[in-house]
Formats: structure tokens, C-alpha cells, sequence
């Protein structure tokens, strides 16, 4: 088993590696340089070599993605060109404002859907189905941006429960902060949850035709030892690793939240850099991305290993 | 010859150079699909919003960029069915008009993805080894990044405005059809035609594009589906935020971006186009989901 994780590890440090060769690469590939994208019509004569000396921009690519990939271990982001402050310094708080936000929005998310994906699964095709893999299905294909909307139309334009849009500062403390991130969290919560919940159905509905839960039925288990007993265990420990790979999906959609709501959090952060042609900001909240996408998938890695009977290697298999 | 009551089987209906029964199979599936009433609906909205795109101009009854300063945020009326938005443009003509550059580029896109996509996968699949191996870990880690944001980062730096976006959304795009194509091949590859092409002497190419694309054409055409559905909820999010359709263009992210400011005073600047952009992308996705099932295609749930 611990070879496994090793493995895993591995595999996703190759992944991080790869995907900073990319946010480079696709930021060097474009035309010009960050100084000519961010000085625009100005970017001449001594501003300019200035600027990319600054940078280093005279030195070759390589070296530069050497000497980046560097500092970037060392926790040193460089400087945001607009801001003039290191990028670490911007970052942090804005970080801290996502993953409450993202951390909310699943504490909510993951057990409804998961409830809400059994009973689906379970009676399939009844009524209950029906009405849940149909707002499902509307929840994933309406766009966030309208679903937002919508909400903000509703709690907060017509009822006043909620602030249509969060005017505080970045640094602001956690306390502060709460009563703006309901709305984005309950938008956030409900796209999650349709995701999540249409996986769940799938996996439950593929377990509940399996042959074991048909000898359970056939020896006369009662119905719901079948479901929590046999079915559930097996069931839901395939939809991990998936509801780890919608992730991606569900990061662009908290851009979006983000920038409707005007949370101050990484997707404003960076829809704003790249309004400014920031590229150092660009690409360190890109790689920040990648990171809370790998990191999550690696724990839900673990988590499958660590509940899969067959790889544990002392322990007893149980469940299903 | 094909039964009419029997399932549309997928190698029938595709056999080459037999114009008649490839038209009887499609006949075929359009009847699967508009039998389920999920797939009926789903039908109708795409065909509504396709042909509304095609004729738009026609029946607008106002030019799209025609400001009216007299006539700002007004509700409702006959004049104007829909109301008009805070610059006084007539909001039913630039909602009707408002799906077309939209459509034009995702409908392009999916099309160059589930081909690109499809072609790189299936070669995958039936070549396998390390290439195979070193390919998949390129496709995972391209999967890794949010694709949003790479369309925002190219977009906004390139500057070659909304028609940018196709080799983009294609390339992006392509990359999530490749693993369904990889998979699907590798459920081929040890069928007994692929063995009696080899055996014949035939090379990976014929194989690949005689035998197995072919053969798998009904999974990359649902493929198609999801990823055009996905491409349009990226457009919009796009336009939305500022990065895809220009403002003169009448678009519906544009403009339900652009009415946010006056939801409280003329609610229906950003209502109707919020319709039109939804029922659109629920009709994509019933209509794949009624197509997966009219070609028995067992499509992962879930990942879009």
C-alpha cells in the first residue's frame, strides 16, 4: 500500500512539474513579452529596457523558467508588476478567501449530494428521481453566471437577506466576511452539488444491478441493510476519484462566482491581473489552481487506497 | 437491410459507399430520439435556436446597434416585446441575434475537437506503449489546469478578439476527447476485424481510419454533443466576464453581463437572454443524452 501512495506522490509532483512547463510555456509562447503586454503603447525606449531588465527578460528562456521554477520552490513568487508587491503577499489573503469559500460550498455540497444521489439511485426512474436528476441537470447546464444572477435578483434585490455584491477589503477577517459568502457559497454549493449527485446516481444504480446485492436480496436481507451494509460501501468509493476530477470543472465555475459577487478571492484576483496584463500575477495564480486541482485529487487518491478493502493489506475486508 | 423496429446498429448504418442505408440510419436515429420525450424536447430546442440564428436578421424588427435615447430601459410593449436596454436598443432583436456568434464558433470548435481529439485517441488506443503512456500523462496534466482560465490568458493576450477562440476552445477541448476515444479504442483493438486487417497485411493507418474511427464515429458524435454543450456555457462565461464577443455584437453573456447594473429597474434586458442562453444549453444536452442512447453509446456519467 505505502508503495502505492509513493507512487501517486510521485506521479502528481511530475504532474505540478509539467504544468508549470505549460503556464510558462503558453505565457512565452504569446506575442511580445510581459513588459510589452503590460506597457502597451508605451513600451519603448527606457521604460521598456528597463522593464525587462527587470524582469530578465535579456536572459533566455530556459534559464529564466530555471531561475522562476526556482524561487517559486522557495515559496518566491516574484513581483506583480502593477502592484509593485511581492506576489505571495497578494495572494495569501485572497487564497485564504477562495478555500472558505470553496471549503463552505462543499461542507454543504458533498453529504447533499451524496444523500440526494442514493435516493435517486435507489428509486430510479420514480418520481423522486425524476425530480431530482431534473434540477440536476438544470444546475449543470444553466450557466453560473445566470444562476448568480438569479439569486442575487431574488435574496437580494427583492427579499434583502443578503449583500448583492461583497465591498470589503481583501484582508478582511473571517467573522466579517461571512454574511457576504452565502450567496456565492450556496451558488457554488448547488453547481457542486448537481455534479456530484449525477456521479453518485450512476455509481449506486450500477452497484444496485450487481450480483451481490441480488444474492443479499434473494437471501432475504432487509432492504435497508442491502443499502447501507452492501450497496453504499462499494458504491460510493469508485465516485471519489471522479468527484476529485470535476474539480477543474468547478474551479472555473468559482472564477465566475467570484467575479459576480465581486468575492475578493483568486478568480477576481486573476480576471483582474489579466485585465492589467500582469503576467507574473497571471501565471502565479494559474499554477495556484493547478495546485488546489492536484492537490485534491491526490487526497482523494489516498482516500481510495486507504478505504479500499482489497489494498489493505492487515485489516480484514468488510462492507460490500 | 435494416429492420425499422430494431435498435440503429451502429456498423450498419456506417458501411461505406451505400448512400441509401447511411441516410436510413440516420432516419433511424432522429426517430429514437424524438420517440423519448427528453430527446423531443431537446430536438426542438436545438433546431428552434439553430434556425432562429439563420433568420435572425430577417425578423428583427430593429437594427441590434440602433441606440434610442429617448427610448431607455423601457418595459415591455408592443413596440418592443421585450423592453429595451440602457442605451434604448430594442432587447427582442439583439436576443434573437444575441445565440449567433456564439453558435457559429462553438458549433466550428466541436467539430475540430471531437476530430482532432478523436483521431489523436484512437491512434493512442491501438498503438499503446510507452508513447501511449507518455501521451496520457501530457493529457493529464493539460487537464489539471482550469480550461477557463487558459481561455482567458490566450484570449486576452492575443488580441485576435472571438475568432481566437477556435483553435483554442478546439485545442482545449480536444484534449477531454482524446481520453474517450483512447478508451473506446482500446475496447476495439482486440476485436477479430481489427486481427483480419492486420492479418491482410493492412498498416495502423488503414486500420485507424477504415476500421476503428468508422466503427466508433457514434461515440465521438456524442462526444461532439457534450463538448459543444460545454463550449457554449464557456462562450457565455466568457463574453460574461469581458473576454469574448465585443459590446456592438448583440451576445447573450454580453448582455446579461450589461443589464446586471439595472436588474432592479429593467429586469428583462438581462432576463430574456438568460432564457434564450439556458434553454439552448439544455436542449444540447438533452438532445445528447437522447443521441447517446438512440447509438447505445454508454457514455461516463458525470465529467463533462
Amino acid at each position: 500500500m505505502l508503495r502505492i501512495l509513493l507512487r501517486r506522490l510521485v506521479m502528481a509532483v511530475f504532474t505540478l512539474i509539467f504544468v508549470a512547463i505549460v503556464v510558462f510555456g503558453v505565457t512565452e509562447a504569446l506575442p511580445g513579452d510581459a513588459c510589452t503586454a503590460y506597457l502597451g503603447k508605451l513600451a519603448q525606449g527606457e521604460r521598456l529596457s528597463n522593464c525587462q531588465s527587470e524582469l530578465g527578460l535579456d536572459k533566455s528562456s530556459i534559464e529564466r523558467f530555471v531561475g522562476w521554477s526556482g524561487n517559486v520552490l522557495h515559496g518566491d513568487l516574484g513581483d506583480s508588476l502593477k502592484r509593485k508587491r511581492p506576489i505571495s503577499d497578494i495572494i495569501a489573503p485572497r487564497f485564504r478567501n477562495t478555500i472558505i469559500l470553496g471549503a463552505s460550498a462543499a461542507l454543504i455540497g458533498i453529504p447533499l449530494a451524496i444523500v440526494l444521489g442514493v435516493i435517486a439511485g435507489v428509486y430510479r426512474d420514480r418520481l423522486s428521481d425524476h425530480v431530482v436528476s431534473g434540477i440536476a441537470l438544470l444546475a449543470m447546464t444553466i450557466p453560473e453566471f445566470v444562476i448568480a444572477t438569479v439569486l442575487i435578483f431574488i435574496f437580494a434585490i427583492s427579499l434583502k437577506w443578503f449583500p448583492a455584491v461583497t465591498i470589503l477589503p481583501t484582508e478582511a477577517s473571517v467573522a466579517e466576511i461571512l454574511p457576504n459568502i452565502i450567496l456565492p457559497m450556496f451558488t457554488l454549493a448547488f453547481v457542486m452539488t448537481a455534479h456530484i449527485l449525477r456521479i453518485t446516481r450512476a455509481s449506486v444504480i450500477d452497484t444496485m444491478s450487481s450480483e451481490f446485492v441480488k444474492m443479499a436480496t434473494l437471501k432475504g436481507v432487509p432492504f435497508r441493510r442491502i443499502i447501507f451494509r452492501h450497496m453504499l460501501p462499494s458504491a460510493l468509493l469508485p465516485t471519489i476519484n471522479i468527484v476529485a476530477l470535476t474539480m477543474a470543472w468547478l474551479l472555473s465555475g468559482v472564477v465566475v462566482i467570484e467575479k459576480v459577487f465581486n468575492y475578493p478571492g483568486l478568480g477576481t484576483l486573476i480576471i483582474q491581473s489579466i485585465f492589467d496584463r500582469d503576467l507574473p500575477l497571471v501565471q502565479a495564480i494559474a499554477l495556484m489552481f493547478a495546485v488546489i486541482y492536484i492537490a485534491v485529487n491526490l487526497i482523494a487518491d489516498f482516500l481510495v487506497i486507504l478505504l479500499n478493502p482489497r489494498l489493505r493489506t492487515k485489516v480484514s475486508a468488510g462492507g460490500g | 437491410m435494416i429492420a425499422g423496429g430494431t435498435s440503429a446498429n451502429p456498423v450498419e448504418y456506417a458501411l461505406p459507399g451505400s448512400g441509401r442505408s447511411r441516410f436510413a440510419g440516420i432516419m433511424i436515429v432522429l426517430r429514437d430520439i424524438i420517440s423519448r420525450p427528453v430527446g423531443a424536447i431537446g430536438l426542438f430546442l436545438v433546431v428552434f435556436h439553430l434556425l432562429l440564428a439563420v433568420i435572425a436578421s430577417f425578423i428583427a424588427p430593429y437594427d441590434v446597434a440602433l441606440q434610442n435615447a429617448d427610448r431607455i430601459l423601457q418595459a415591455p410593449s408592443w413596440a418592443h416585446p421585450m423592453g429595451t436596454d440602457s442605451l434604448g436598443r430594442d432587447v427582442f432583436s439583439r436576443t434573437i441575434t444575441g445565440g449567433r456568434i456564439s453558435i457559429i464558433i462553438t458549433l466550428i470548435s466541436a467539430v475540430i475537437a471531437a476530430l482532432w481529439g478523436g483521431i489523436v485517441g484512437v491512434s493512442l488506443g491501438l498503438v499503446g506503449g510507452r508513447i501511449d503512456e507518455f501521451c496520457m500523462r501530457l493529457v493529464d496534466a493539460f487537464l489539471a489546469i482550469p480550461g477557463l482560465l487558459f481561455l482567458l490568458l490566450i484570449v486576452s493576450f492575443t488580441g485576435g478578439g472571438v475568432y481566437a477562440l477556435i483553435p483554442t476552445l478546439s485545442f482545449f477541448n480536444g484534449i477531454s476527447v482524446i481520453r474517450i476515444g483512447r478508451g473506446a479504442a482500446q475496447g476495439v483493438a482486440v476485436k477479430d476485424y481489427i486481427t483480419a486487417a492486420r492479418v491482410r497485411g493492412h498498416g495502423s493507418r488503414f486500420i485507424i481510419f477504415q476500421e476503428m474511427l468508422p466503427n466508433l464515429q457514434d461515440i465521438l458524435l456524442v462526444e461532439w454533443a457534450m463538448r459543444w454543450s460545454w463550449m457554449m456555457l464557456a462562450f457565455s462565461s466568457l463574453s460574461f466576464l469581458g473576454f469574448g464577443a465585443t459590446p456592438p455584437t448583440p451576445d447573450w453573456g454580453l448582455m446579461i453581463s450589461d443589464s446586471r447594473e439595472f436588474l432592479t429597474v429593467a429586469p428583462w434586458a438581462g432576463i430574456w437572454p438568460a432564457i434564450f442562453l439556458s434553454t439552448l444549453i439544455i436542449g444540447i444536452n438533452l438532445f445528447a443524452d437522447a443521441l447517446g442512447k438512440a447509438l447505445r453509446v454508454d457514455r461516463q456519467q458525470g465529467v463533462f
